[in-house]
């Protein structure tokens, strides 16, 4: 089995600014990033020969032309992705594999969430049919918030361990160009905002935001011959695992960590021969659609020990400047969470700081980013760990 | 009739209590002394009777009989008794609904009563609730009162029936139209001292007659009337004591429930020997002669009438009740529903059935081919998981339906008593008591009505002493 290792170059990555986007619809958002990716790898949008795209919402309806109407490139393959919030991750995995099977010689991933579009205050609720028999469905901060109220009273963390991340992630976003939130925040103004799902106040959340991102996918030698002939990127693996949508039902669910990261870590871990991830991760893109997301993050992807998540941010080593800078580009809380471009969003964060062109955020030497999408209640993740060439 | 009686019994008051002195400033009208007892909005008399029905029946499995008593059931069509049978996973039951009158309490009952007499039911649960709407700012509206009794009627009971009496009497007592918001009435006088005075004299002394007992031999004259002052006026035009909390001033007028919460509450306090009167009225009257034997103290419920009533909480004002009775213009969230899964999933919701998986023994809801712990498939039987448990975690949710809420929905993760995790809201709380390892209990609510039926499934409250099993 070959796998994809070292198989599958980005040629080109491009996203919109995260915000809230009143005056730009679905597809404007969605060109705009893909042609900010064309450009960036030296092509045409026709060069592209098939598409996958991550979107979550107005789900049933558009399906593959959520991509073709908006770069009017008809007649390719063009195939929607849904898979909570690693849709667009999951979107960029599928190009990749399709690459690596020698298919497509240049394949566009990308992923777009127009939310401010969907007329709900948060986030629309979709998994009200899944839940048995008659009970309504919870919030989304509701799902992730039982799992920091476990952690609070079997490990004695505190609003203060949650504050910290947001601190840490709003500075980061502070100098990115392109996040939605651009300013940085107080402890105090984290722990007196006001509350969506207790423990969860909302700095603990990530806003409700609009955007797109795209990635250009090729075989390496022929991004050799683009634009990034000299730094483009290769992946090194790409892990997704998926548990059960409803943990809360599973009596073996302990809410302390998320066992579909630790699955698809695993799997991106063995097949980019990574043992020490603390070490040789250079930086990581995480999902912090919650603070306490992404606590549980550093101990679900192996950068500390079990119990010691809110030690790894109190202690410095996921800022900036630390052991292992997670969130650089100030994460899921600076940007917002348009849900199927964030994967892809990421995938392009990987890429800008492996080339040394992060301007702002650039975190010293990397060697080896990883990016991590959760989604649903914890039960869908996707790791993607990239390199330099 | 030998040996026909009453074997067991219970009440369900809400939770919550409206001070009159509320509704009297909201309106700017004098206020009722005391304060009624309020319905949350996630009840409504058939959640209230199913409480009440659990509580009087911890053991259902010799109930071939359920009749429900209310003039306020959920549907115009499709009857109430049926989902009590359900949640008391009683399916070769006899079933009817009793309504459209203040009487149908003690109709219920006598209804029973001829089931056990005639042999087709071993034993027979009576239930009777109300939640009867009336007009904002009407005095009525500070009188009524939410609430639920529930009676198990078998052979060879503590409490014997000596006695009985009906008749049937065009009157001008309270009414609504099919239609109708609110129950009008008449000129009060037109009851106090005609209607209802009358009928219920005769009920009772009739009955009292045949039953050869002195009227001021009664130890509890536990009778519906419309107000306290008729009752007191009543009980003593018939020669007998009024009980010490005819309930007007702590829960209310409860309508078709009232004469059995009075009844479990005068049992809860009866000595052997002591002779009852159960009565109510409504376009006739009935009277029943109770005489309690040995045995009466021993078959008081786990929580007593005096217990229901002291557990309460204040609502904070009159609003929060307008709220609850839908009296208000408001925006719920479209939920989804389809009738074909409420029935698919009807021994979930309504008996709260689970499955234990034989190949690795862990209990588990919702039930389900594969299981969760070990995935071998078609290896489960089905369990009754237990209605008591333990918060394993919790949130305070403030975003429903895409509409922040001030006051926050608890959401609970809980792990029952005996297996099995579950996913509930939690309600009769003030979310700040919420924390990991708080024992609760399940209570049958009202979810939503989505797909235009009631949804009725379970919550979690803060365990109670003699809650539910």
């Amino acid at each position: 089995m070959p796998g994809i290792k070292d198989r599958v170059a980005i040629a080109g990555v491009g996203a919109t600014r995260f915000t809230e986007h009143y005056e730009k619809d679905q597809e404007d958002l969605l060109l705009e990033a893909v042609e900010e990716a064309t450009a960036d790898a030296g092509i045409e949008r026709a060069d592209i020969e098939a598409m996958w795209v991550g979107v979550y919402y107005r789900f049933t309806g558009l399906s593959g032309t959520t991509a073709a109407d908006a770069t009017r490139l008809y007649g390719i393959p063009s195939t929607r992705v849904e898979n909570y919030c690693a849709s667009g991750m999951d979107a960029f995995r599928n190009a990749c594999f399709a690459v690596a099977a020698g298919v497509y010689d240049i394949v566009l991933a990308c992923g777009v969430e127009k939310i401010t579009d969907q007329g709900s205050r948060g986030l629309p609720n979709v998994l009200r049919d899944s839940i048995p028999p008659f009970m309504p469905p919870a919030s989304a901060p509701a799902l992730f918030a039982m799992a920091a109220s476990r952690c609070f009273a079997e490990r004695g963390w505190t609003r203060e361990d949650l504050a910290r991340v947001a601190v840490k992630n709003h500075a980061n976003g502070a100098r990115h160009p392109k996040a939605h939130f651009r300013r940085e925040i107080t402890m105090e103004t984290a722990i007196e905002a006001p509350m969506i799902a207790w423990p969860l106040g909302r700095f603990d959340s990530c806003a409700v935001s609009d955007g797109a991102a795209a990635v250009i996918v090729t075989r390496p030698e022929i991004a050799k011959t683009l634009a990034h002939k000299d730094d483009y990127t290769v992946v090194k693996a790409n892990g997704l695992a998926v548990t059960s949508s409803q943990p809360m039902y599973d009596p073996g669910f302990d809410y302390l960590g998320f066992p579909a990261t630790r699955m698809a870590a695993a799997q991106a871990y063995a097949e980019a021969g990574i043992t020490d991830p603390a070490r040789q991760i250079s930086f990581a893109e995480v999902h912090d659609c919650f603070t306490i997301t992404e606590l549980l993050n550093y101990e679900d992807l192996g950068f500390c020990e079990p119990g010691e998540g809110a030690a790894f941010c109190a202690d410095g080593r996921a800022s900036a400047d630390g052991q292992l800078p997670v969130n650089p580009s100030g994460g899921l809380k600076s940007f917002g969470h348009p849900i199927g471009a964030t994967g892809c969003r990421m995938i392009g964060e990987l890429t800008r700081q492996l080339q040394g062109r992060a301007d702002g955020v650039q975190v010293r030497d990397p060697e080896l980013g990883l990016a991590h999408n959760l989604g649903g209640p914890g039960a869908v993740c996707s790791v993607t760990i990239v390199g330099r060439n | 009739m030998t040996g026909v009686g009453i074997t067991s019994w219970a009440t369900a008051i809400p939770m919550w209590r409206l001070d009159r002195g509320l509704m009297g400033s909201a309106w700017d009208t004098p206020a009722l002394p005391g304060e009624r007892a309020v319905a949350g909005g996630d009840q409504d008399s058939l959640t209230l009777a199913v409480e009440a029905a659990l509580a009087a029946a911890p053991d259902p499995s010799a109930i071939d009989a359920v009749f429900f008593a209310t003039t306020t059931p959920p549907y115009a069509e499709k009857h109430g008794a049926a989902t009590i049978a359900a949640v008391l996973d009683r399916h070769s039951v006899r079933t009817a609904d009793f309504t459209g009158t203040i009487r149908a309490g003690t109709q219920a009952t006598l209804a029973g009563m001829d089931a056990v007499r005639s042999g087709s039911a071993r034993a027979a649960l009576v239930v009777a609730a109300d939640l009867r709407p009336a007009e904002p700012s009407s005095v009525t509206e500070q009188l009524f009162g939410d609430g639920a009794g529930a009676i198990v009627i078998g052979p060879d009971a503590p409490v014997e029936v000596v006695s009985q009496s009906s008749f049937a009497e065009e009157s001008p007592g309270p009414w609504r139209r099919t239609g109708d918001p609110f129950v009008r009435s008449f000129d009060a006088k037109s009851e106090t001292e005609y209607g209802y005075a009358r009928a219920i004299e005769e009920a009772v002394t009739t009955a009292l007659g045949s039953a050869g007992v002195a009227a001021a031999d009664v130890a509890a004259f536990a009778a519906f009337a419309p107000d306290p002052r008729t009752y007191a006026v009543t009980a003593k035009r018939l020669g007998m004591s009024p009980m010490k909390d005819p309930l007007f001033a702590s829960v209310g007028n409860l309508g078709a429930a009232h004469a059995l919460v009075s009844l479990a509450h005068a049992l809860d306090g009866a000595a052997p020997g002591d002779a009852i009167v159960f009565a109510s009225a409504g376009e006739g009257a009935d009277a029943i002669v109770l005489r309690a034997r040995e045995g009466v103290t021993d078959a008081r419920p786990a929580r007593t009438t005096d217990e229901a009533i002291a557990d309460k909480r204040a609502l904070p004002s009159y609003e929060r009740y307008l709220r609850f009775r839908e009296l208000l213009p408001w925006e719920d969230p479209v939920v989804p529903g389809s009738p074909i899964r409420a029935w698919r999933d009807r021994e979930q919701a309504f008996p709260l059935y689970g499955v234990r998986c034989t190949a690795c023994g862990v209990v588990q809801f919702p039930a389900n081919r594969a299981c969760i712990a070990c995935s071998v498939a078609d290896k489960m039987e089905r369990v009754r998981l237990q209605k008591r448990g333990t918060v394993f975690t919790f949130t305070l949710d403030h975003l429903v339906g895409g509409r922040y809420l001030e006051t926050p929905v608890p959401r609970l993760v809980v792990e029952l008593d005996g297996g099995g995790r579950i996913f509930l809201e939690g309600t009769d709380c003030d979310p700040g008591e919420v924390a990991v390892g708080m024992l609760v209990e399940l209570t049958f609510r009202l979810m939503h009505e989505g797909a235009n039926i009631r949804n009725y499934y379970w919550k979690a409250r803060p365990a109670r002493p003699g809650g539910a099993a």
